[in-house]
């Protein structure tokens, strides 16, 4: 009984430090984006709050608890409450098994890259029902094109995760990762580049970010799906947008880059010179760059057109990554080196 | 303690609810709502029997594409509801006579004694590395690799059919080709023009400069 609780306790309180930890990051990534797209359109972004403006996503958070929310009148009030939690839910829920290190992860289990993309197709339903449960033209737009969208991109999205499954043979992350092992060459985005790639737009188109964002168009639908939401609930899209971004991040980390194994492995001066960095440590640079494209597209790129879009998903990307999944079962059954010796 | 019990009878009261309710509900889009956490309490029932492959395969399938899919053609769906429960009471009786006849054939044709089932055992408890997913992927591959492929290619027969079946190319449609958009050349859109400059006339001016 007490062995019981104490597991669960243990559970309980690693749970915890992943979410004050990410909604914390999430919070800082909110800065970062203002002050690297402020940079790239020679601004200086927000300076103010603080030093260095530091201080800013504390205000903004502040700011958006304290605002009134406002529930429509004709609103189906039920769903109109429940799509932002169920945004926010599925968005932090598919963090539990995610390897921070060798043994760091919450929930090891067997199944965990099929788990990932459950959730993450889940997604979609919090801006479906908030675009229906508004009773708004402009809400209903966004709602559609997000499910359009998404539906369409998870099908390349599902087919570059088969890839990545048969390179490792397996589900699980943390094998995954042990099959990468073996230095910068030897992780999967040299073997399978067409696939991430892919996935890489998958992910971006999937988060809504972009070149994607028609969901949101802001001018073309005003803000599109969360039109309607004010205060906490925005809140929560918000949230739920970018704990998405450093998720898809992390996942391109772990199935591309090897996770948290070091880059310098097998090699001879500069494997013992970094043999006491962490994988955490690894494991959050590679994420970091990822989160930064994220930035750097938004602040580079101009919006796709909505066909542009449904084009590159369904003539371009899908095509790609099943051409090459048939490469990547003949490199499987022939045994090619030194990836899949 | 066993917890085990507690979290079966939760999802299995939460499945039977929201089936329950699927058909209860006034508005499809509920009801469409309420069949996907119909379809997430059984994924969490399969879960407990370590059939975790097949849990994520049904919330990834049939929650994350097609009730997604469902949603998006119940919301496009405008109906007025208030008249849609008009004939409730009138077709009652002959729409009970059917349910029942229905069941009764269900439960003749593949009810639990013709599978030699009148006593289901308690399913064995699995050690902790039990991969549900390779032991699927072994059946199916190895013992059931005919029937796995003929039901592939009758599915991939019936996507082609719904295709050519629904889709109507229209007459006079407008395609983009993507490669002749990008290989436009300035010449074929500008042209530049040497205009011959005009000859100064101190007269026209009325002899202003």
């Amino acid at each position: 009984m007490m062995t019981e609780i104490l597991l669960v306790g243990g559970i309980l309180i690693k749970i915890l430090v992943i979410v004050v930890v990410l909604l914390l990051a999430v919070a800082y990534l909110t800065f970062l984006e203002r002050k690297v797209v402020g940079y790239i359109q020679t601004r200086i972004g927000p300076n103010r709050v603080g030093p260095y403006g530091l201080l800013q996503p504390i205000a903004d958070v502040l700011k958006l608890l304290n605002k009134e929310l406002i529930i429509p009148r004709e609103s189906n009030q039920f769903l109109f409450i429940i799509a932002p939690m169920i945004s926010i839910g599925t968005a932090i829920a598919a963090w539990a098994v995610i390897p921070f290190d060798k043994i760091q992860v919450l929930a090891n289990v067997n199944a965990g890259i099929l788990y990932l993309f459950a959730l993450s197709s889940l997604g979609v339903y919090g801006v479906l029902i908030a675009g229906w449960a508004s009773n708004s033209k402009y809400a209903m737009f966004g709602a559609l094109r997000a499910a359009a969208q998404s539906i369409s991109y998870e099908i390349g999205m599902g087919f570059a995760l088969v890839g990545v499954m048969m390179a490792a043979g397996s589900l699980n992350l943390q094998t995954i990762i042990h099959a990468q092992a073996g230095g910068f060459w030897h992780w999967y985005w040299l073997p399978l580049m067409p696939l991430f790639l892919s996935y890489w737009i998958c992910g971006i188109a999937e988060t809504n970010r972009l070149p994607f964002d028609v969901a949101e168009g802001e001018s073309e639908l005003v803000a599109g799906f969360h039109v309607e939401y004010s205060g906490t609930a925005f809140a929560l899209f918000f949230l739920a947008e970018y704990t998405n971004m450093i998720l898809i991040s992390a996942i391109i980390a772990i199935l591309f880059f090897g996770g948290w194994l070091s880059p310098f492995e097998g090699i001879p001066g500069l494997q013992p010179l970094f043999a006491w960095v962490p994988g955490l440590v690894w494991f959050l640079l590679k994420m970091s760059f990822f989160i930064f494209c994220y930035l750097w597209f938004r602040g580079t790129f101009p919006r796709y057109r909505y066909d542009q879009i449904m084009r590159l998903g369904w003539k371009i990307l899908i095509p790609v990554t099943l051409v090459w999944i048939i490469v990547i079962g003949l490199a499987v059954q022939w045994h090619l080196p030194p990836w899949f010796a | 303690m066993n917890v085990l019990p507690i979290i079966f009878y939760f999802f299995a009261a939460v499945a039977i609810i929201a089936a329950f309710m699927v058909v209860t509900f006034k508005n499809p889009v509920h009801g469409v709502l309420s069949l996907v956490l119909a379809f997430f309490a059984m994924s969490g029932i399969w879960i407990l029997l370590d059939a975790e492959f097949l849990a994520l395969i049904l919330v990834l399938v049939y929650v994350g594409a097609v009730m997604t899919l469902f949603l998006f053609v119940v919301m496009m769906l405008n109906i007025d509801w208030a008249g849609k429960r008009e004939g409730f009471v009138r077709y009652l009786p002959f729409a009970a006579v059917i349910v029942l006849m229905m069941v009764a054939i269900i439960i003749t044709v593949i009810g639990p004694k013709q599978f030699g089932l009148t006593h289901v055992p308690t399913p064995a408890v699995m050690p902790a590395d039990y991969s549900n997913t390779v032991d699927l992927g072994s059946v199916l591959y190895t013992n059931y690799a005919y029937p796995f492929e003929v039901a592939g290619t009758i599915l991939l027969a019936a996507i082609i059919a719904a295709i050519i079946l629904s889709h109507h190319a229209p007459k006079n449609r407008k395609v983009q080709i993507i490669s002749k958009q990008i290989d436009i050349k300035r010449d074929q859109f500008v042209r530049l023009v040497d205009l011959p400059s005009e000859k100064k006339n101190p007269a026209a001016n009325g002899g202003q400069p």
